[in-house]
């Protein structure tokens, strides 16, 4: 572990070096600072409260390369299946935490949908403005992150605008020797009544472990409109810790889903910050663990004004020696009265070795607010199971319909009707059937 | 069609079926009354499959095939159908999906292809309007917040959907007003044809003025105690249980 560390701080030198030209700028000032929270934090361990239940250590182990080779002769037919392809979209695609201009779709015209190296080179101002504004400075892994911030998608919808269609951002990466860490960064601006959907995915095509910790900073400012999917089916070998944050301002409307059914660690730290009044949050989530996979959510909802609703839906499936986290944090400040919050986390335990360790963590501090929590843990009803059964449906497929009944209504905020049929066909695969869920 | 012989049968070690002696022909109505603990349910649980209850002596075949040794789907698609008493309520399966999975596997089971989407959808038309459902039935959710006689209505549309060979209803005229009462014994009536059978296990009388029973049995105490024409249930109606139960005690 410490020898991970050292080989960032090692790294985060020559990394420096590299960066051509305005040495001095904001950017650089920015990262080394968030470097240096890195160092002082350290990774975290169980001893931290946010992770007493996760043991992100294990997964840290190996000799990774922190600068991945960046050749290859990837085409669109070799990741095609990765991609939401029955629809017309914007494509941001990254290989080996390098921009592939050939399999991406951008555009500056009404917005900008590109990358966040064009985003410093060329709007150095934005970088000013948003860029490491919105994580919280006592995360360790996003504080990672932002030293060593360098590519991922930058994406600005500009005020009034709709984007006409969903954009999908894609990070690949690809055979190694060794293990690979990956540090995309994105930064989101949607502007005020500005709308857009995106499909956010990391797949390794590699044999080796490939850690990702991803950060993504989104503003979401008066009036917009953004739906954010994230799809976390990677490969048995794959990690991610995804560090996201959302800055909202009034009237604005901001839907995250977050559908894991693959990888052998994931850790989101999904935080939406609340700046003015009258917004509405939507946190929804599937998690599907099979045999020694491990799934953690931890979710906040900071309110600072009134009058804002929040709802978060998370359901969970576990199975063989399958682990999850829930921590959901709802913060109501002394100010944000009128505040509606809603929080709903629905797990079920497949086997007696299956685990899930779940809390909701209301904090209030006004008094005329409707908060409300709740939490269950659960098995599949054997009458149920039965009576499917005596209908001829078998005993894996009677499973498989009442789990998919179970965790449906998490899909509930799914606008884009070809990655809602994606969904439903990942989670058959997932839970070993070839029914298809749809009417 | 269905031969059952000397079926004992337990439930975490307590014996509840201690010898029952059945045989079901095709085109038969066969009715199943007994006071309450009787075994009736424990009867159609165990040909319909269920895993809780073991069978400790005697056996079933269904169509000269051993029924002990098949699951309860492998049951469903040889042409098992069970009524439930009790239907399960389950949030989040619509009837028509739920119904489509039930169709399409039992006929994967027997090795046919899928049932095309509108032959599906007509059928499915149809066999409403037989039980005198309204459409908008087909997108809830499977029983939930189904009225007691939605419930028994949706398992004799399942069934019509189905088309077992044998049928056994558990019940199905418990809860059910005179009106529904008629809906669903009506619908039992139309799908009768002579090559299928019926299992009606009933606590009253009522139930069989409408689906008139060819044969009556009498279960008591996890055995037949007594079988005979549609008359016995009419006299079981008027004198109750106890004099049968006396009778058997003395024999």
């Amino acid at each position: 572990m410490e020898d991970l560390k050292e080989k960032l701080e090692s790294s985060f030198i020559v990394f420096e070096n590299q960066m051509q030209g305005g040495a001095k700028g904001v950017i650089h000032k920015k990262r080394q600072e968030a470097f240096e929270r890195f160092e002082a934090l350290g990774f975290p361990t169980k001893r931290d409260e946010e992770y007493k239940y996760t043991n992100v250590k294990a997964h840290l182990k190996g000799d990774f390369r922190i600068f991945p080779n960046t050749e290859t002769n990837l085409e669109y037919k070799d990741l095609k299946e990765y991609f939401v392809s029955d629809i017309d979209s914007y494509k941001v695609v990254f290989i080996d935490g390098v921009y592939s201009s050939w399999l991406s779709e951008t555009t500056h015209d009404k917005f900008d949908i590109c990358t966040f190296q064009a985003m410093v080179q060329k709007e150095p101002a934005l970088v000013n403005k948003y860029f490491d504004t919105v994580l919280p400075k006592k995360e360790s892994f996003s504080s990672l992150n932002t030293a060593f911030a360098n590519e991922g998608a930058f994406i600005r919808v500009k005020k009034n605008q709709t984007v006409d269609k969903p954009i999908q951002i894609l990070f690949f990466s690809t055979n190694h020797d060794k293990e690979l860490m990956l540090q995309p960064r994105n930064l989101i601006i949607v502007e005020e009544n500005a709308e857009v959907e995106i499909i956010e995915r990391h797949q390794s095509l590699s044999d080796h472990a490939v850690f990702t910790n991803s950060a993504t900073e989104i503003f979401a400012e008066r009036s917009s409109r953004i739906n954010y999917y994230k799809i976390q089916n990677d490969n048995n070998e794959a990690s991610i810790v995804d560090n996201t944050s959302i800055a909202q301002y009034a009237h604005s409307n901001v839907r995250i889903g977050t559908f894991s059914f693959g990888n052998k660690f994931i850790r989101n730290n999904l935080n939406f910050f609340i700046k003015e009044e009258h917004t509405e949050s939507h946190m929804d989530g599937i998690s599907i663990a099979g045999d020694n996979q491990f799934i953690d959510h931890h979710t906040l909802a900071d309110h600072k004004f009134a009058n804002c609703y929040s709802d978060e839906l998370y359901k969970g499936i576990y199975d063989g020696k399958g682990k999850g986290v829930f921590n959901g944090k709802v913060m109501v400040h002394p100010d944000a009265q009128k505040t509606n919050a809603f929080q709903q986390n629905n797990n079920i335990l497949l086997t007696d070795t299956a685990s899930i360790d779940t809390k909701p963590q209301l904090e209030i501090y006004a008094d005329d607010v409707k908060c409300s929590h709740g939490c269950t843990i659960g098995q599949l009803d054997e009458d149920a199971l039965f009576y499917l059964r005596s209908r001829g449906i078998g005993q894996k497929e009677a499973k498989a319909l009442m789990l998919f009944a179970f965790a449906n209504d998490s899909l509930r905020n799914v606008r884009i009707p070809a990655l809602r049929k994606r969904l439903n066909a990942a989670i058959a695969l997932k839970l070993g059937v070839n029914i298809n869920f749809e009417l | 069609m269905l031969k059952i012989n000397n079926l004992h049968a337990s439930v975490e070690d307590v014996e509840i079926l201690k010898g029952v002696f059945l045989e079901v022909k095709p085109g038969e109505v066969h009715a199943i009354m007994g006071p309450n603990g009787s075994g009736k349910s424990t009867l159609s649980s165990v040909i319909a499959g269920r895993e809780e209850y073991e069978v400790t002596e005697g056996g079933i075949r269904f169509e000269n095939e051993d029924l002990l040794e098949l699951s309860a789907e492998e049951r469903a698609h040889k042409g098992i159908f069970l009524s439930f008493q009790y239907p399960v309520e389950i949030p989040g399966v619509t009837v028509t999906n739920f119904l489509k999975t039930a169709i399409n596997e039992s006929r994967k089971g027997r090795g046919l292809e899928p049932m095309p989407a509108n032959e599906m959808l007509k059928k499915m038309r149809e066999k409403m309007a037989l039980l005198e459902m309204d459409k908008g039935f087909l997108s809830r959710s499977l029983n939930e917040g189904f009225s007691g006689g939605e419930k028994k209505r949706n398992e004799i549309f399942q069934m019509a959907m189905l088309e077992p060979k044998l049928a056994i209803l558990d019940e199905t005229d418990s809860g059910l007003d005179i009106d529904a009462l008629r809906i669903v014994a009506n619908g039992v009536n139309k799908l009768r044809t002579k090559d299928n059978a019926t299992i009606v296990i009933t606590h009253y009388q009522r139930l069989l003025d409408h689906i008139v029973p060819d044969f009556v049995h009498v279960l008591h105490k996890g055995k037949i105690i007594k079988s005979g024409t549609k008359e016995l249930a009419l006299e079981l109606e008027d004198r109750g249980y106890d004099w049968l139960i006396k009778e058997s005690a003395a024999v």
